[in-house]
């Protein structure tokens, strides 16, 4: 098992965000965590990746603990986050931003090469490399994060809410991008509130619903599923 | 966000608030105007002595812009003001002053006979250990500071980590007093750098003295701000300070570790602001525990006059507060004892009518 998630528990001061959620991560996989606002989607990721405080639980990484490791050495093991509302900072160039991705490596070379590889993915950062991040449209943004994301080399990537905000077409982009980066060897985590689209490149899915894990299953099979229909679906 | 910033500038302020603001700045730039065209044609000053004055600010300027600029990148990155900041200057100083103790209590006699101090033998080598010292100490003494006074206050309210520092800077003066007595020490400069010795340029039927201190001063701060500069926009670890500035979440997210970044600043903040007390001994001959309060919160007006947050406006706003503070008694016609009256004449209306500063808070979305 590449990640496993067992009956975490997080709070928000007194508001009580993961009520015991568990999830499982194959090498190789996309997982997607879907659910309404406030379900604790974001939240596991955080937790995952360190950013917030966990109460009880365990997250193990490749069978290794992750749960009390700080968030700079949770990058260095190879777990990248892409946050939500992409965070891009503002005052810095696309470069440097893609700089601040690669921070955890050292290698001046290898990062000319990766710019290279992330400007033939997303031509539109070639563009606006001296732009700063501030600047850029939404979808720029988003591409931005993703190419910041990926210079850190993930093997696992965190992805919450890749399509928030963003125009349909710009949306069908991301996710072939992000199906791209699956078929290279990235294993992904998504968390979307638009479970159509999530569903449809995800290998297995979990539905959360006020902090807990309601349904869980094949993507497929969640599609299927009447009560994901009604709730996530548009019901059609 | 920033084009609607820009656009308020130019148009007329809108509430009722903002109109009285703009009324009230301009009647106090004609009544200084007024002021100052009226001194000046009765002025017997001439132009030796506005040059003078000129060049003695913009030497103070340069020790403000130093330490100004720690004031800038510590809010930069945690949004308080870091009041203890003028006693790492004034640790610093001393730090410097017993290098030079030291070196001119060996004497040294050389092959001809005779007898030097240490300090007269070796200036160079005097004044490098000097700074050297004088730097790391305060270097040392920030790190400290931010380790005990602040770490243990991240995320609580904004007013909590202020009243530390408050009571920082009230502890190391006190401390300085214990340590260092009450007493002015005279800094024992070697005779290269003799105050008041230095380059005559002749202006007109007079002349004004460039002195050797001065000039060293300046052009070491000019060196160490186009370092600090470099460093903040090429190096890694200015990336990650910058990083950290904008967003201290997704820094951590790359990999930063924010809480390592945080202590590099207040080192890189103590470093400049030791070297600006170093120079302050050397050029302004007296130091004591106190010698940090004052230019502590010169500093202070000068970071919010270009702009807390802003790191070219420390810069230009430290020179721009030592020129004036220098020039402004005489161009006002009023007693130079009064400098300091118009250094915080001029925080009061710059937080009145521009609390942003001259260059505008280059950090405003995250303060808010």
């Amino acid at each position: 098992m590449m990640l496993e998630v067992n009956d975490l528990n997080v709070y928000y001061g007194a508001i009580h965000a993961l009520k015991g959620v568990s999830f499982q991560l194959k090498e190789g996989e996309i997982v997607a965590l879907i659910g309404a606002n406030g379900a604790g989607k974001s939240t596991s990721l955080k937790a995952v990746s360190s950013l917030v405080k966990v109460r009880s639980g365990e997250i193990f990484y490749r069978g290794e603990p992750l749960t009390t490791v700080p968030p700079q050495d949770v990058v260095k093991k190879g777990i990248i986050h892409v946050p939500e509302g992409r965070k891009i900072f503002p005052r810095m160039s696309v470069v440097e931003n893609l700089e601040m991705g690669a921070y955890v490596h050292d290698n001046r070379d290898a990062f000319e090469t990766d710019m290279e590889a992330m400007f033939e993915r997303f031509p539109r950062l070639r563009e606006r490399r001296k732009q700063s991040g501030g600047t850029l449209s939404g979808g720029e943004q988003q591409m931005l994060a993703i190419a910041r994301g990926l210079m850190a080399h993930p093997q696992l990537l965190l992805l919450d809410e890749p399509s928030m905000g963003l125009a349909p077409i710009i949306v069908e982009q991301i996710f072939d991008i992000i199906r791209d980066i699956n078929k290279q060897g990235t294993t992904i985590l998504l968390v979307e509130q638009n479970a159509q689209m999530a569903l449809s490149i995800a290998d297995r899915g979990y539905v959360l619903e006020t902090g807990r894990v309601v349904l869980e299953g094949k993507a497929d099979d969640l599609m299927e599923n009447p009560v994901v229909q009604e709730a996530y679906l548009g019901g059609h | 966000m920033e084009g609607t910033k820009r656009k308020r500038s130019l148009t007329l302020p809108q509430n009722k608030s903002g109109l009285f603001r703009l009324i009230a700045a301009v009647v106090v730039f004609a009544l200084l105007f007024w002021r100052v065209g009226a001194v000046a044609t009765v002025s017997q000053f001439g132009a030796d002595t506005w040059l003078r004055l000129a060049v003695s600010g913009l030497i103070l300027g340069g020790m403000y812009a130093l330490i100004a600029i720690g004031y800038t990148l510590v809010y930069g990155i945690l949004f308080m003001i870091n009041f203890a900041h003028g006693e790492v200057m004034m640790i610093g100083a001393f730090g410097g002053y017993f290098v030079f103790e030291a070196f001119n209590a060996i004497p040294v006699t050389s092959a001809d006979g005779t007898t030097l101090s240490l300090l007269n033998s070796y200036p160079i080598l005097a004044v490098f250990l000097a700074f050297l010292v004088g730097m790391s100490i305060a270097a040392l003494a920030g790190f400290l500071l931010e380790k005990i006074a602040y770490r243990p206050l991240r995320g609580a309210p904004r007013l909590v980590p202020l009243i530390s520092a408050i009571g920082a800077s009230i502890f190391l003066q006190n401390a300085g007093q214990l340590l260092f007595g009450p007493q002015r020490r005279e800094y024992i400069n070697p005779d290269l750098l003799t105050r008041g010795t230095g380059w005559e340029i002749p202006i007109g039927e007079s002349s004004v003295m460039l002195t050797y201190t001065g000039v060293f001063s300046l052009v070491l701060s000019a060196i160490l701000m186009i370092g600090l500069f470099v460093l903040v926009q090429r190096t890694k670890l200015g990336k990650a300070m910058r990083a950290v500035a904008q967003d201290k979440s997704t820094a951590a997210l790359m990999g930063v570790d924010v809480d390592k970044v945080i202590s590099q600043t207040f080192v890189i903040s103590g470093l400049l602001a030791g070297a600006a007390g170093v120079m302050w001994g050397i050029h302004n001959q007296l130091i004591n525990y106190f010698t940090g309060f004052l230019p502590g919160i010169k500093a202070f007006t000068a970071a919010v006059l270009g702009g807390i947050g802003n790191i070219p406006g420390a810069m230009i706003g430290g020179l721009f507060l030592g020129i004036v503070e220098s020039v402004g008694p005489a161009a006002l016609g009023i007693d130079f004892q009064l400098k300091d009256v118009i250094a915080f004449s001029i925080l009061i209306l710059v937080l009145i009518f521009r609390p942003s500063g001259i260059l505008g808070e280059a950090l405003a979305e995250e303060k808010v």
